[in-house]
């Protein structure tokens, strides 16, 4: 077997060594009762062919769509070199940086991770990366449980990701705090309730999402203040592509600013791996979870890089550590960092300003067929919500079965569309004469 | 070999003006950003590089000289399973019908992904001796928690609220006492004995001691001492008859191919390491996938842990490694990988102190070298090893010695590569006597030398804006 070296003699050489007399031998301390016995029930061995005829039947069961989808996974372009660097096996193939002086490579696209996202996010700091979006959500609130004494919940605004809001609910049930929502006004987190809630005390954090869910995007004047009054800290998931342009967490006043990279490029690839990011201010720096990567010098007296502020984490401080994350998303990390050092200050503008306008412009067009209205009176990036009059999951399989995947349904009227840089003219004025099309058939 | 210039940070080498993409022009007339409200916008640009794409190419490769990975050399990271990343997985998984499937499409327009999930679940199912696993779980402890999780929602689906306490050996790994202070769960420590193994006197004492609290024991089977467990009958019906069920970490799982499931051993919940067991590349620290598996009657208590699917582009991998090895290689790698450390700890024991002289399997632990007068320590040896294009094995863990040196080989290396290992291994000790000084100053031949860890922690500078402002300051 390729991946298996050994010969017979090999082996016999071997196994005298090892001081015993058959393979089996090296097993005699498993109690007879729990040994494994038979045949594995799978298949046998493939050749590479073989292998490769298995999946050119599953990828044929896959439809690849044009896509106009988004809801937390977006469509958008990366540089081809993205994936060729990543591929270097230098960087695929090796472990979590531990042994500094052979491990400069990843340490060293790691601080530059690290600095790319607190320029991204306007934060003070970042660390290494996390598993996605949700998750690095779901642990912004247990540092922020951390870091408020006597508190007992965290807040959510209504206008957040559902499917980030489950893993939230997940982690508060078994970690013990409590989540509850702040409920919403025209596709925008409710001041007024945000406020009441506060006033009741015992809040860790308050968690919002820019653009939101529906693709609005919220103006959070002031609402770091309110929740720095009420002594909770203010958290807000971003979209981070839009970023190139939007107003920063750093900039709301946040204190702690999550979300997920695939934004930045990563294929969608039925929604993972993507990259989880987390940034906050300095005074937080020691509450964080995971990796950090910092500058130090070796001794030779040259700039090095290396882990530090070990002992927040779980192989030091194993259950007082800040989290039980060990492995994160560093191959992801580096993607995004040759994505974002290939498109530079100006590419990521240049890139969302096609989303913005690609977006925008179906946003017209859906709504002058009639069918179509705006669900909220609001402004949005390159994702929109809006109210159709027909039967919704009908629309998105007609739209399929002619090669477009319109959108991902919010409710049983209404539909989420995105556009990215990736869809041309043609591509959004086809998705629109298909929709026609449909709609003239069923009459 | 590595260039100078290439070898800055990629902010560094940005010039204002150069650029590395290209993009298709605005045909969609007069939508701009600018027509957003002001409050709404950033007000600085993101201060990121500019380059030429030939830059971030030699920038990136150049980096990657400063790494070292499986495809370099021999990499016996105990407790790691480095095994090879087959590169046909990579083929297979980067196909662009699997790559551009949005997570949210209709499923009868995505029936290959799921295809491909469903059959790798049966195929881990059948490996381990389970019922069904979940494939959501993005690295092992991501498992871990989301193992705990289930397990607390059995617990309390029959009102068995009491049970908030989980046993762990004190030889595990972090993760295993930090995902249970994660899942809100309280850690009691059962002591080892002097073998490594779990002291089953005084686990008995603290089952009977907290006897109705108990919701669970974790376990990796072998230890983090790479022993079997022989009494894990025993233990499991010890803890079962105390209502807790039984957690398998599968960080070890990789000697147990083609030897004993984790089901047949007892335990009810367990997650893999795909990135070791199954061949998906460590990536410099993930993405991994933690799938975890449940005894039957446990399905139901699977918990939404991330946003969508897991991590898909990495676990097609493992199902690619399982249809490539098959069912007559797959029973090989357990026994493979154990004969490989056993012939190592072998030819070694006579110059490096092994506390424990028993059979092993998949890994074991030096305590340092075996002559102690010469004041060369583990780390030492560990930074000697990279001078000779080795990576270390890993070291100080498990903490049950001072100078823990865990060496875990993997099935795919071949007897010349361990026999060479073995070889510089004596050599280090030779060297250790004859002249320490150079030993503990090693490594010599790495891109850098031993790195201040406690300059890095007194005084973080985690990003370029403050590496720019504190140059700045000292300036």
């Amino acid at each position: 077997m390729k991946y298996l070296p050994h010969t017979s003699e090999e082996l016999a050489e071997m196994l005298s060594v090892a001081g015993v007399k058959s393979l089996d031998d090296l097993y005699s301390d498993v109690p007879e009762a729990i040994r494994f016995r038979r045949e594995y029930n799978l298949p046998e061995a493939m050749s590479e062919i073989e292998i490769r005829n298995y999946f050119d039947r599953l990828a044929s069961l896959n439809d690849p769509l044009i896509c106009f989808a988004g809801a937390g996974c977006y469509d958008h372009y990366a540089p081809s070199i993205v994936q060729s660097i990543i591929q270097r096996s230098e960087f695929l193939t090796c472990y979590t940086p531990y042994q500094a002086e052979i491990s400069q490579g990843t340490l060293h696209y790691i601080f530059e991770f690290q600095s790319m996202m607190a320029e991204m996010t306007g934060m003070d700091i970042s660390n290494a990366s996390m598993y996605d979006g949700a998750t690095a959500t779901a642990e912004a609130a247990i540092m922020a449980m951390a870091a408020g004494k006597k508190c007992t919940k965290v807040l959510v605004s209504s206008t957040i990701d559902p499917r980030v809001r489950a893993v939230l609910e997940t982690y508060a049930h078994f970690h013990g705090f409590g989540l509850e929502t702040v409920g919403e006004t025209n596709g925008q987190t409710d001041r007024n309730d945000l406020q009441a809630r506060l006033n009741e005390g015992g809040v860790a954090g308050v968690i919002v999402q820019q653009p939101n869910y529906y693709g609005v995007i919220e103006d959070f004047s002031g609402m770091a203040d309110i929740c720095h009054n009420a002594k909770s800290l203010f958290i807000i998931n971003s979209i981070i592509a839009d970023l190139a342009v939007l107003k920063t967490p750093g900039e709301w006043g946040a204190d702690i600013a999550v979300g997920d990279g695939q934004s930045l490029g990563i294929p969608m690839n039925f929604g993972g791996p993507g990259v989880g990011y987390m940034c906050c201010t300095e005074k937080l720096l020691r509450k964080m979870p995971g990796r950090i990567v910092g500058l130090t010098k070796d001794n030779r007296e040259q700039r090095a890089f290396v882990l530090t502020l070990q002992a927040r984490e779980q192989h030091i401080r194993r259950q007082k550590a800040t989290s039980n994350i060990c492995s994160n998303q560093s191959l992801m990390a580096l993607y995004v960092t040759i994505y974002l050092s290939l498109m530079g200050k100006q590419g990521i503008k240049e890139a969302a300003e096609l989303s913005y306008a690609g977006a925008h412009y179906l946003h017209d067009e859906l709504v002058a067929t009639g069918w179509f209205k705006p669900k909220f009176d609001a402004p949005f990036f390159n994702e929109f919500c809006l109210t159709y009059d027909g039967d919704v999951d009908a629309l998105i399989e007609e739209c399929a079965d002619r090669g477009f995947l319109v959108g991902v349904k919010t409710d049983d009227s209404s539909i989420l569309i995105a556009v990215t840089e990736q869809r041309t003219k043609q591509d959004i004025d086809n998705l629109v004469e298909t929709i026609k099309s449909i709609r003239e058939d069923a009459v | 070999m590595n260039n100078r210039l290439y070898g800055n940070l990629i902010f560094e080498l940005s010039h204002p003006g150069r650029k590395g993409y290209s993009l298709p022009a605005n045909q969609f007339g007069s939508f701009s950003t600018s027509q957003l409200p002001e409050t709404l916008l950033r007000k600085k640009d993101a201060e990121l590089p500019e380059c030429d794409e030939l830059t971030v190419v030699r920038h990136y490769t150049n980096l990657s000289h400063n790494n070292f990975g499986v495809n370099d050399g021999f990499y016996p990271l105990g407790s790691c399973t480095m095994k090879y990343n087959p590169v046909i997985n990579e083929e297979i998984a980067a196909r662009p019908e699997f790559t551009a499937i949005h997570p949210l499409q209709p499923e009868y327009t995505c029936e290959g992904s799921s295809a491909v999930a469903a059959e790798l679940r049966r195929m881990l199912s059948e490996i381990t001796g389970l019922a069904d696993f979940t494939l959501n779980p993005m690295a092992g402890a991501h498992g871990e928690l989301t193992g705990l999780m289930i397990i607390r929602s059995y617990h309390e689906s029959r009102g068995d609220n009491a049970r908030t306490k989980v046993i762990i050996p004190d030889s595990a790994h972090g993760t295993n006492p930090a995902s249970a202070a994660v899942c809100g769960l309280e850690v009691v420590e059962v002591k080892s004995l002097a073998d490594g193994t779990v002291d089953v006197d005084d686990l008995r004492r603290l089952v009977a001691e907290n006897q109705g609290t108990i919701a669970a024991m974790m376990m990796t089977n072998p230890n983090t001492l790479g022993l079997f467990e022989r009494s894990i009958p025993e233990i499991a019906e010890l803890i079962h008859a105390e209502g807790g069920l039984m957690y398998y970490d599968g960080a070890n799982l990789n000697p147990m191919l083609g030897a004993c499931r984790p089901g047949d051993m007892g335990f009810d919940v367990m997650h893999i390491n795909l990135h070791k067991t199954f061949s998906t590349p460590h990536g410099g620290g993930g993405p991994g996938s933690g799938p975890v598996g449940v005894r039957s009657g446990l399905e139901q208590f699977f918990p939404t842990v991330g946003a969508f699917n897991g991590n898909f582009g990495v676990y097609i991998k493992a199902l690619v490694y399982i249809l490539t090895i098959g069912r007559e290689n797959i029973k090989m790698v357990g026994p493979l990988a154990t004969l490989n450390a056993n012939y190592i700890k072998e030819r070694l024991k006579d110059v490096y102190e092994l506390p424990i002289d028993s059979v092993c399997k998949h890994e074991f632990v030096f305590n340092g070298l075996k002559d102690k007068s010469t004041g060369v320590t583990t780390m030492d040896v560990a930074k000697r090893l990279l001078d000779y294009g080795y990576h270390a094995p890993t070291i100080y863990f498990p903490l049950l010695f001072h100078e823990s040196l865990m060496i875990e080989p993997t099935e795919n290396e071949s007897k010349e590569t361990i026999d060479g290992f073995i070889e510089v291994m004596r050599c280090i000790a030779e060297e250790a006597k004859e002249d320490p000084e150079m030993v503990k100053s090693a490594p010599h031949t790495t891109p850098i030398g031993r790195v201040d860890d406690v300059l890095a922690a007194k005084h973080p500078v985690v990003t370029y804006k403050q590496l720019i402002s504190c140059a700045d300051t000292n300036a």
